[in-house]
């Protein structure tokens, strides 16, 4: 589904990715660790186009299409999705027009027909109880007014609607309370753990991976992904940190 | 007062305007008296969609007589030169609301120009205008608020915000007060802003194209401008204009 083959990148002139390599299969979770600053944000806003974001070197390829050659927009539309470790504040716009105006970019965009007023509230209203997201809080400005933990419930809930085909989540269980873990946990596996998807989680903790069972574990330091492994590689690194495990 | 002179920029009003747009209506007719009477309430509105290289100028004298009250909404988005301007005196206990929403794109030059004297006491006026200006478009706000020695517990406020959407288009704002009651509240602010970037970036990461994101943002800085605004079929005109202008400068 992605392959990612020695990407380096640069943020004004200063090279944070230096030659990652990463290949993510349909039907598979992978887990992204690593220290603060490692890179690890950066990799999700290079792969989704943020602007300032340069790519210096490398490749990604996604379903055999050049990444790097579409708009972040166009991303989007074929499939990818970026839940975001600060989801952005909207004022003025509300969830659902901007869930709604997205979805249907998204389906003109693959050709597909708009989506009527009455199927997407439909559509919403279902995601909302999934992630257990009062339907009143998607009539309110995008993440305006949001605690921590309901930005990261509304970001799922956009994925609910959006059904990427692959996810790259940054660090979705910060800000989570124990219940909202579980319930944000079950949501993803919901929505992604079937065998045409693919998430990539980033996360410094072992709890989400409680619950979303990970395939691959990769440890990402100094912009690049120092080691890889089983499930079993988010437990020893909790135990022993990332200096041990990394210089193993 | 109309003069049969062609004004110059060294006048603040004339500042940032067109003169070469002026010329070709000048003189300009005299200005559309509104004057309220005591204890009555009136709406207005104007919607300045003159056509693609005109001058257009709208001149306003408006009285509000004791305890009157008087609401204006205008949209100016027509012509090479939009100037609409407002020359209010407020009577004891009335109130003067403007709102205002100018977006200007190609060379226009947009203004809205207001004097609201505060003649008496306990009278309030409240002032909102948003702008959105891109490619070589010039939108200035000039207004002054002048609040007489009698004028006790006036309540004024002006707040201007002004969007830039390219690098090559100019907002003026420049509130102004002249107070010589002392027990007074005067409230006024100006900012100059462009899109927020990280929104646009969300809006793109999830899935939505640059267009029709950079038009929500824009209809959401907007909003609120023709709110209140109490014929459904003016606001609905109003808006519509509004979001098709818009549409044509993202
Ligand atoms: N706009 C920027 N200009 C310069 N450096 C930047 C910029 N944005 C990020 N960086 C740097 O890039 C490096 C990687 O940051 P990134 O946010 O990707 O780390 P991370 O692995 O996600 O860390 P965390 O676990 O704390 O979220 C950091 O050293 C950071 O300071
Ligand atoms: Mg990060």
């Amino acid at each position: 589904m992605l392959t990612i083959d020695n990407l380096a990148n640069e943020i004004d002139g200063k090279a944070i990715l230096k030659g990652l390599s990463l290949s993510i299969k349909a039907g598979e979770i992978h887990a992204i660790m690593g220290p603060n600053g490692a890179g690890k944000s950066t990799l999700a806003y290079t792969l989704g186009g943020r602007p300032g974001y340069q790519v210096t070197g490398g490749d990604a390829s996604f379903n055999g299409v050049n990444l790097f050659s579409l708009e972040p927009h166009e991303r989007a539309a074929a499939g990818l999705f970026l839940g975001f470790q600060y989801p952005v504040e909207i004022p003025g716009v509300s969830n659902l027009q901007f869930l709604r105006e997205s979805l249907n970019s998204q389906r003109k965009a693959r050709g597909e027909e708009p989506l009527s007023g009455g199927e997407f509230i439909k559509l919403a209203k279902e995601k909302a109880a999934l992630l257990g997201l009062d339907m009143e809080m998607l009539k309110r400005p995008v993440n305006v007014g949001f605690s921590g933990g309901e930005k990261k419930r509304a970001e799922m809930v956009q994925m609910g609607i959006l059904d990427p085909k692959l996810a790259i989540l940054d660090e979705t269980d910060s800000g989570l309370d124990i219940d909202a873990l579980k319930i944000v946990g079950a949501g993803i596996n919901a929505i992604m753990r079937k065998p045409d998807k693919a998430v990539l989680l980033i996360t410094h903790y072992q709890r989400l991976l409680d619950y979303v069972k990970p395939d691959f574990v990769h440890v990402l330091a100094g912009g690049r992904i120092v080691k890889s492994g089983g499930p079993e590689l988010a437990l020893e690194l909790e135990r022993e940190g990332y200096a041990e495990v990394a210089a193993a | 007062m109309t003069t049969l002179t062609l004004p110059t920029r060294k006048a603040e009003e004339w500042r940032y305007s067109d003169l070469d747009a002026l010329a070709t209506v000048w003189p300009t007719p005299a200005p559309t008296r509104i004057d309220v009477a005591a204890g009555e309430s009136v709406r207005h509105h104007l919607l300045q969609d003159a056509a693609d290289g005109a001058a257009a100028v709208h001149d306003y004298a408006i009285t509000i007589a004791d305890g009157a009250r008087c609401d204006f909404h205008v949209l100016n988005i027509g012509g090479k030169l939009g100037r609409v301007t407002f020359a209010v005196t407020l009577g004891k206990g009335s109130h003067f609301e403007l709102n205002g929403a100018i977006i200007g794109g190609g060379d226009q030059v947009l203004e809205i120009i207001t004097s609201v004297t505060h003649a008496q006491p306990d009278a309030t006026s409240g002032q909102t205008i948003r702008s959105i200006l891109g490619q070589h478009a010039t939108g200035s706000y000039l207004g002054s608020i002048n609040v007489a020695r009698d004028a006790q517990r006036t309540d004024a406020f002006q707040s201007v915000k002004a969007m830039l959407l390219d690098r090559t288009a100019t907002a003026n704002a420049k509130p102004e007060l002249e107070i010589y009651a002392d027990d007074v509240k005067c409230a006024h602010g100006a900012t100059v802003g462009e899109l927020d970037k990280q929104a646009l970036f969300y809006m793109a990461s999830r899935g939505m194209d640059p267009a029709t994101a950079k038009t929500l943002l824009l209809k959401a800085f907007v909003a609120g401008v023709f709110d209140d605004v109490a014929d459904e079929a003016v606001k609905g005109s109003l808006e519509a204009a509004a979001l098709a202008k818009l549409e044509t400068l993202v």
